[in-house]
């Protein structure tokens, strides 16, 4: 692995372009446009005040940079750095950006939600949704990029429109029962959309591309419901994760739930593997080393600071009640991600912060738990193989993979307290964030049979 | 008799009498009367205390005791002891019978006290035995009292915590309902405020809104330095109905495509899963013993349910799990739970076996004993080192035979005899394939001849037909010329060689024109074209050479 060096950031912005040729981050107003390689700076935008939101265009042509305070969306060209592009929602305000997923239109939302603007690149027609409905995630993009979901709300009633993205044609516009829609997002074979009701209520209801409700699932009433929602990418399965500690599984055959796994405080299986990060003292040198590592070297020191350890089962783990007067407890099921190949779910327990949950999905029960020193910030999949990279807030990035667990410290002067990564999409690096920084880390490719 | 005063002594009481005399009369000795030494005498001899016996009698109231005697002994049912009744003499032999009678009596009386006395010892213990039985008894009824009384007072005492816990329950339940009463009130109460406010807010966004709109804000705009293409490259288009019945379309096909995706892969899953169930049918019924089976499907199914299983082993056969309709699926279920219910029926039965071995209850019909198992599995391996050892000798003598020829010419030569042979084995294939390869090729040749002969035979025949039409009008032609002359169409066809010729002369002539060495299958259709052409036309025309065909024609159907 080696690791880049710290650059100065703020955001925390950094990201791939979709191709991987480049990495985006933001310095305050500026731009900054690297090779993803080299590192090199290839091109420097200045934009009109700070960057609250930078997202590059499908087709790595080009990036928005949006201005909340300001109301104002700005969009820079990569292939002629001359191009300008500004678009300022003026007293409307602006409260979030996206482009949609032809790359030739950016979604505006203003202020209030009173409407969703369409700004088109290629043509001066601008088009408009009305009340767009204000929850976490409101519009939902098809994979293939075909068809765009918005959640609305007229008349204290929830509803879903469903557009085509090619020339914006309402398709389909029909009311969901929910009580407070929460959250929309399409399966990733773009023909089915699972639609979730707000916390108060467990609700989550599945539409067909063409508006017809396949199903509803209620897995109990009155406690807090979803959390959290992750379909895998076969959209065989759709994992649901609820404040009572517990991700439920549907399948895509009945939409009905196949199993629930727990995430109690006390490890029991004695087949689960736990992996306990344990602080060392440190030595001298720090090794580079190839990734990933055989069995035999999980357990033996690659950081100077932690490393892992085998944990003897049944284990006790770290447990938070949170407090009962408060909104929005720490409690139930956060994160929730699945490998890209389909056999694995991590999920992360907010009333157990310091764990990592490992699941085999072909097997349908509980295969790792990574314990780590600090609660979990971020974890996110290698796209291209079951790679789990996890931060924790410190200044050392862990990596999970079948064959074992590792755990490096960017060797960096001074803190560095990891907050948020995002992988290549090519799985060959990785961009760490924190506050201020970041930095590039660089995994050695190994053919691994 | 004896008078009174003069009694003797009988010699019965002769060796006591001094005791008697003795013992009796301690305080009259000296002076002997008749009356004292009677009665002293007549007393019995025991030793114990009979000193009283002297107060009874002394020597002044003999008389006295004597009438006393008597009327006691007569009360008692006695003879008197009188002699005469009246007399004061003494009756010896009835006072000695009174005196025997009396002993008599008395042994008896004794011995009835004796018993009497027994018995009452014996009351006496019975009756202790039973007050101390008694006595126990209470004691245990009062103890079982007591205990009862405890019990009671236990029972009631966990009724009691029973009943209070019910109520707990009652109460915690009630409490629990109360609260989820509460919950959903509230929850509609919220909803209703909620409701409310987001109206509110509607509003306000709606007054925003409209605020925003009319200001016509020149700020909200969009500076772009020049347009960009599309990311296809396309151009845009507008939207009408069109395109919105193709988005149509376009949405549908992706859900079919996905549907059909779907079940193709749950079609594949369905072949795999009957695949393996028919698997498993076929060696369940191959572990199941056959005579077995057939017993059980006798006993299980009558005539009419063999009838199935016969349909079923027809449909089991190899190509008939392709259909997926309901009936061919139930059936192979159902007729795998019946094989794997009986599979399980013959294990039990085996375990049973087993069990009743070790516990050695055997039956010998059915299980082969150990020692016989073990001797056959003895006599196998005996066999199976026999033929290893075989095999090692075979192999020695075939590695001898391969390496036995000292020389290397003969191995040299047999090794070239293996491949001379495989040569010319070799060889008279490869003639074989020359000579099959030069026979097709010939086929091939004569084929293809024959297939250009065919060709050049059939457009010769094709223009054989052409100038055989032609001939035909023609000769309608000339028939019309020479009217009178007019013959049916079958002498008209058989007719002229002349005709024929004058046709193929004129064949000749309107070669170029009517292309009639051209593509075989045009001609009838120009001629038909020629025809439908002419029929057509009117007039008679004289066009140069194909005139007459028109008239000849038109002039046909006039007659016709």
């Amino acid at each position: 692995m080696n690791f880049s060096e710290l650059f100065k950031l703020s955001g925390p912005l950094g990201r791939f372009s979709p191709d991987g040729r480049c990495l985006a981050s933001c310095m305050q107003y500026r731009l900054v446009v690297r090779d993803a390689g080299s590192l090199q700076i290839l091109h420097l935008y200045t934009c009109l005040d700070q960057i609250q939101y930078i997202e590059w265009s499908s087709d790595s042509l080009f990036i928005l940079c949006a201005m909340y305070k300001r109301g104002i969306v700005q969009v820079w060209s990569l292939e002629q750095p001359d191009w300008h592009c500004k678009i300022d929602e003026g007293s409307a305000g602006l409260v979030a950006s996206c482009w949609s997923p032809d790359g030739r239109h950016i979604l505006n939302t203003t202020e209030f939600h009173l409407r969703i603007t369409v700004w088109s690149l290629c043509t001066k027609s601008v088009s408009y949704i009305k009340y767009p409905k204000a929850c976490q995630q409101g519009i939902a993009f098809t994979k293939d990029g075909r068809y765009m979901a918005v959640a609305e709300r007229r008349d204290c009633k929830d509803f879903i429109s469903i557009f085509v993205c090619s020339d914006w044609q309402l398709l389909r516009h029909f009311d969901t029962e929910t009580q407070d829609l929460f959250g929309i997002e399409w399966a990733p074979n773009g023909c089915v959309l699972a639609a979730w009701d707000t916390c108060l209520e467990y609700k989550i209801l599945l539409y067909s591309l063409d508006g017809r409700l396949l199903s509803t699932y209620r897995a109990y009433e009155w406690s807090l419901g979803i959390k959290s929602v992750a379909w895998s990418p076969s959209s065989q399965f759709l994992a649901i994760g609820s404040y009572d500690e517990k991700v439920r599984i549907l399948n895509h055959v009945t939409w009905k739930k196949i199993t629930e796994f727990e995430h109690p405080a006390t490890v029991a299986n004695p087949k689960t593997i736990v992996y306990k990060e344990v602080e060392k003292s440190p030595s001298v040198e720090t090794e580079r080393l190839s990734f990933p590592p055989t069995r035999a070297l999980a357990n033996s020191l690659f950081s100077t600071q932690s490393k892992y350890a085998i944990s003897e089962v049944p284990l006790s783990l770290h447990y938070v009640k949170p407090a009962a007067d408060r909104a929005n407890p720490k409690m139930g099921i956060g994160m929730l991600a699945f490998s890209p190949d389909n056999c694995f779910l991590a999920t992360k327990n907010d009333n157990i912060p310091n764990a990592v949950w490992i699941w085999d999905i072909q097997k349908l029960k509980l295969f790792v738990v990574l314990e780590q020193l600090c609660a979990i910030q971020c974890f996110q999949w290698d796209p291209r193989q079951p790679r789990l990279a996890v931060c924790t807030g410190n200044s050392n990035v862990y990596l999970w993979s079948p064959a074992g667990c590792v755990s490096v410290q960017v060797p960096v002067e001074g803190d560095f307290p990891i907050v948020s990564l995002s992988w290549h999409s090519s799985g060959d690096s990785m961009v760490l964030l924190s506050k201020d920084n970041f930095c590039v880390c660089y995994l050695e490719r190994e053919e691994v049979k | 008799s004896l008078p009174v005063g003069s009694v003797c002594v009988p010699t019965l009481a002769t060796t006591d009498s001094k005791n008697i005399f003795q013992y009796t009369s301690d305080k009259s000795i000296s002076s002997p009367s008749m009356n004292s030494q009677v009665l002293h005498s007549s007393l019995p001899s025991s030793k114990t205390m009979h000193g009283f016996f002297s107060a009874f009698c002394t020597e002044e109231n003999i008389e006295q005791s004597i009438s006393y005697l008597d009327r006691e002994l007569t009360t008692l049912g006695f003879p008197s002891i009188y002699a005469e009744s009246k007399g004061k003499e003494l009756n010896l032999i009835s006072i000695i019978n009174c005196m025997n009678e009396l002993l008599v009596l008395q042994h008896k009386n004794l011995r009835a006290q004796e018993e009497v006395e027994m018995q009452h010892l014996k009351l006496g213990s019975d009756m202790d035995h039973l007050q101390n039985c008694y006595a126990k008894l209470k004691e245990q009824l009062e103890l079982s009292k007591r205990e009862i009384v405890g019990l009671q007072e236990r029972d009631r005492q966990l009724q009691n915590k029973n009943r209070n816990l019910h109520q707990l329950l009652k109460n915690e339940k009630d409490e629990v309902q109360k609260l989820q009463n509460i919950i959903s009130s509230r929850a509609t109460q919220y909803n209703h405020d909620m409701k409310r406010k987001e109206r509110e807010y509607n509003k306000l966004k709606e007054r925003l809104h409209q605020l925003v709109m009319n200001k016509k804000d020149k700020k909200i705009a969009m500076e772009v330095l020049n347009y960009v293409g599309r990311a296809d490259g396309k151009r845009g288009a507008w939207r009408t109905d069109k395109t919105e019945a193709r988005n149509e379309e376009e949405m549908y096909k992706v859900l079919l495509s996905d549907y059909e995706q779907r079940q193709k892969q749950l079609l594949v899953e369905n072949a795999e899963l009957k695949k393996v169930l028919q698997q498993m049918k076929k060696e369940i019924i191959s572990l199941l013993p056959p005579q077995k089976q057939k017993l059980k499907e006798r006993s299980e199914d009558g005539p009419v349910l063999s009838d199935l299983e016969e349909d079923i082993g027809e449909l089991n056969k190899e190509n008939m799990w392709e259909l997926s309709c309901e009936t061919v699926r139930e059936q192979l279920t159902n007729s795998i739970r019946k094989q794997w219910r009986m599979l399980k029926n013959h294990v039990e039965k085996l375990d049973n076996q087993v069990s009743r071995v070790h516990s050695g209850a055997l039956n010998e019909k059915d299980v082969i004993s150990r020692e016989d198992h073990e001797m056959e599995t003895e006599k196998l391996e005996l066999e199976i080192q026999q033929c290893k050892e075989m095999i090692k000798t075979q192999q020695q003598l075939l590695q001898q035979q391969l390496m036995c020829p000292c020389d290397d010419d003969t191995t040299v030569l047999l090794q070239d005899c293996y491949l001379l042979e495989e040569r010319e084995r070799l060889q008279e294939e490869w003639r074989l394939f020359r000579e099959q390869r030069k026979n097709f090729e010939k086929e091939r040749r004569s084929f293809t001849e024959a297939a250009i002969r065919l060709g050049l035979e059939r457009k010769a025949f094709e223009e054989d037909r052409g100038t055989w039409l032609k001939q035909q009008f023609l000769s309608i032609s000339t028939d019309y010329k020479r009217s009178e002359n007019v013959t049916t169409p079958s002498a008209f066809l058989g007719s002229s060689d002349q005709d024929s010729r004058l046709l193929k002369s004129t064949s000749q002539q309107r070669k170029p024109r009517c292309m009639l060495g051209g593509p075989v299958s045009a001609e009838p259709c120009q001629i038909s074209q020629y025809i439908a052409h002419n029929s057509s036309s009117a007039a008679l025309r004289k066009p140069v050479g194909d005139s007459k065909p028109n008239q000849w024609v038109e002039s046909d159907k006039e007659t016709e």
